[in-house]
């Protein structure tokens, strides 16, 4: 089974963000990076059906981002992922079909059983760009999925909707998104490491498609005032039944 | 002035009450560019038609309705083709959808097929010259972008309950419309729904929200929550990753970065500390309280009230007091 898992390098969130001078994205001064979260459980998706298929076959690690990214596709190999592409871009559109574009471009003769992407990005909140891909080249598409098994060229996934989730079978080929939930991604080892020093990653520029998203401006929202402590026991609760009454009108 | 298409979300054939916030979207958008129409796309089984008049209330001058056995349950394939070819006609400046699991799997693969922009999951929206600028969240809830979308039609999904559903009753106007595809050879299909919480209010519709974290130590203690959601009437019970992670509430129900984003008029988080990852599913909530007995607890940062205390204590209290405001109002 040869399986391709689209990631990002993303900025790691746990941070306060500034907003650069340009007021139109954050500014980048002492950020970290990481591979972005919802990735992460797509890379372990890919690497646990390559496992459950005797391991035959091959897992392919896609980025598309600046040549710094190749250490979040080093991250990928270093999980047990055969070998890594960057598509090099020095700043990655706002828009998702331009990023899918340049994917699918890629994705297309690749000749991939299944295409895994995270559910979202953390960063731009997308949460577009796999089923774009998808559509670009007339795969099969499952969102949020949390659940999965693949038989042959069958599979059948469990996406999570508001408050309830369908049961959905499709043929392979096909594209995924992975939602939290499906698995735990597994930590790189050191040997995993040091292998991962050796497989091939090949850095080719990006065919970005054009933009029609942009973004105008960006801000931090508006700080909530603080809030009152009330009190620190049950003796409180009847002054915040008022407050709920009168002062937030909520009750 | 732009006529704009709007899909209507349904769920196990009824309207959910996102399709109505969608309706009102898109008619705010066609309004503000100029007073072009709205044309709302119900699609479902043999008599989903019947669900029309409400978003005709809602202000669709037309609604567009797909009846087909192959729709009883979302049929992303032929909903795809279909919303594309009615957009590639050359008559839709705009077209909205909700931003929930079903339209941004839709939206997106909309979008792809006609080259169009997609501004997703917007908190607000204005129009400018016919042009349409949208606040989303990004960077994990961190920052809010206002994106600009260029070209025709422009695609929108907008966060549920970021808008408020509006009556703005127009005739009932029905068009019969036929799927694009064939809706029984979709390569992808829906065999089962899996309905959570029956019967209860969604965490997404609900005007409250009760919250557990970890601070209640054991999944029985959700009992705790239970009671004061039906204490309230109108609550949902939700939870941090934390509790789904444990196993004790389903993911379903989990609020923040990896599962929901909810924006209910009251929201009471009872033993949560407030990681980043779960404010940014809640952080909109109009009011904010917060039950926790670490004083320090980053929830404390962005509540209107807090009681730092016991929830074990707290909890029981709230319900009664809750109860007995209910039962005077």
């Amino acid at each position: 089974m040869k399986i391709a898992v689209c990631i990002k390098r993303v900025p790691v969130m746990e941070t306060r963000f500034a907003i650069a001078a340009d007021g139109t994205r954050v500014d980048d001064a002492g950020l970290k990076y990481d591979v972005n979260d919802f990735d992460l459980w797509a890379i372990e998706a890919g690497l646990q059906l390559k496992e459950k298929n005797n391991n035959v076959g091959e897992v392919v690690a896609i980025s598309l981002g600046p040549d710094v990214a190749q250490e979040q596709i080093r991250k990928a190999l270093a999980m047990g992922a055969d070998r890594g592409i960057l598509l090099q871009a020095a700043t990655t559109p706002a828009d998702g079909l331009a990023v899918a574009r340049a994917l699918a471009a890629e994705l297309k003769d690749g000749g991939y059983d299944l295409v895994l992407f995270g559910r979202i990005a953390v960063d731009s909140m997308n949460q577009m760009t796999g089923p774009m891909v998808a559509e670009l080249l007339n795969l099969p598409c499952v969102t949020n999925v949390f659940r999965l098994e693949i038989s042959g060229q069958a599979g059948r996934a469990e996406r999570a909707l508001e408050g309830a989730s369908e049961v959905v079978e499709f043929p392979l080929p096909a594209l995924l998104t992975i939602d939290d939930g499906l698995n735990k991604e597994r930590l790189p080892s050191l040997k995993g490491i040091m292998a991962a020093k050796k497989k091939p990653l090949e850095v080719k520029p990006a065919q970005l498609g054009e933009a029609r998203v942009s973004v105008q401006k960006m801000v931090l929202p508006p700080e909530r005032a603080a809030g009152r402590i009330l009190g620190d026991s049950a003796a409180a609760v009847p002054e915040l039944v008022r407050l709920l009454q009168t002062e937030a009108k909520v009750l | 002035m732009a006529n704009v298409l709007v899909f209507a979300e349904v769920r196990s054939g009824e309207l959910r009450k996102v399709a109505l916030e969608a309706v009102t979207a898109a008619r705010q958008i066609a309004d503000l560019s100029g007073g072009g129409s709205v044309h709302a796309v119900l699609a479902g089984a043999a008599g989903i038609g019947g669900k029309a008049d409400v978003l005709a209330q809602h202000g669709a001058d037309s609604v567009l309705v797909l009846e087909h056995a192959g729709f009883a349950q979302y049929n992303p394939e032929a909903l795809v083709a279909t919303l594309a070819q009615r957009l590639g006609n050359g008559s839709y400046g705009f077209a909205v959808f909700s931003a929930t699991a079903q339209g941004r799997d839709l939206s997106p693969r909309v979008a792809a097929r006609l080259g169009a922009g997609l501004a997703p999951d917007l908190t607000g929206f204005t129009v400018e010259s016919g042009q349409i600028f949208g606040q989303h969240f990004n960077m994990n809830g961190k920052t809010i972008a206002t994106l600009a979308l260029t070209g025709s039609p422009a695609l929108l999904s907008v966060r549920p309950a970021a808008v408020q559903p509006v009556v703005s009753a127009r005739p009932l106007v029905t068009e019969t419309i036929t799927s694009a595809a064939d809706p029984s050879a979709s390569r992808v299909k829906v065999v089962e729904l899996k309905q959570g919480n029956t019967g209860k209010i969604d965490l997404n519709d609900a005007p409250v929200v009760v919250a557990g974290g970890r601070g209640l130590k054991a999944a029985e203690n959700f009992k705790l929550c239970e009671d004061l959601a039906d204490a309230f009437g109108n609550a949902a019970v939700g939870a941090t990753r934390a509790v789904t992670d444990e196993g004790w509430r389903p993911h379903s129900d989990q609020i923040g970065q990896t599962g929901r984003n909810v924006s209910p008029d009251l929201y009471i988080a009872v033993g949560i500390s407030g990681a980043i990852q779960h404010l940014a599913g809640m952080r909109t909530a109009k009011t904010i309280v917060a039950i926790n007995k670490d004083k320090d607890a980053p929830i404390f940062r962005i509540a209107d009230y807090g009681i730092v205390g016991d929830v074990f204590d707290v909890m029981p209290a709230l319900t009664a007091a809750v109860k007995a405001a209910r039962a005077q109002g």
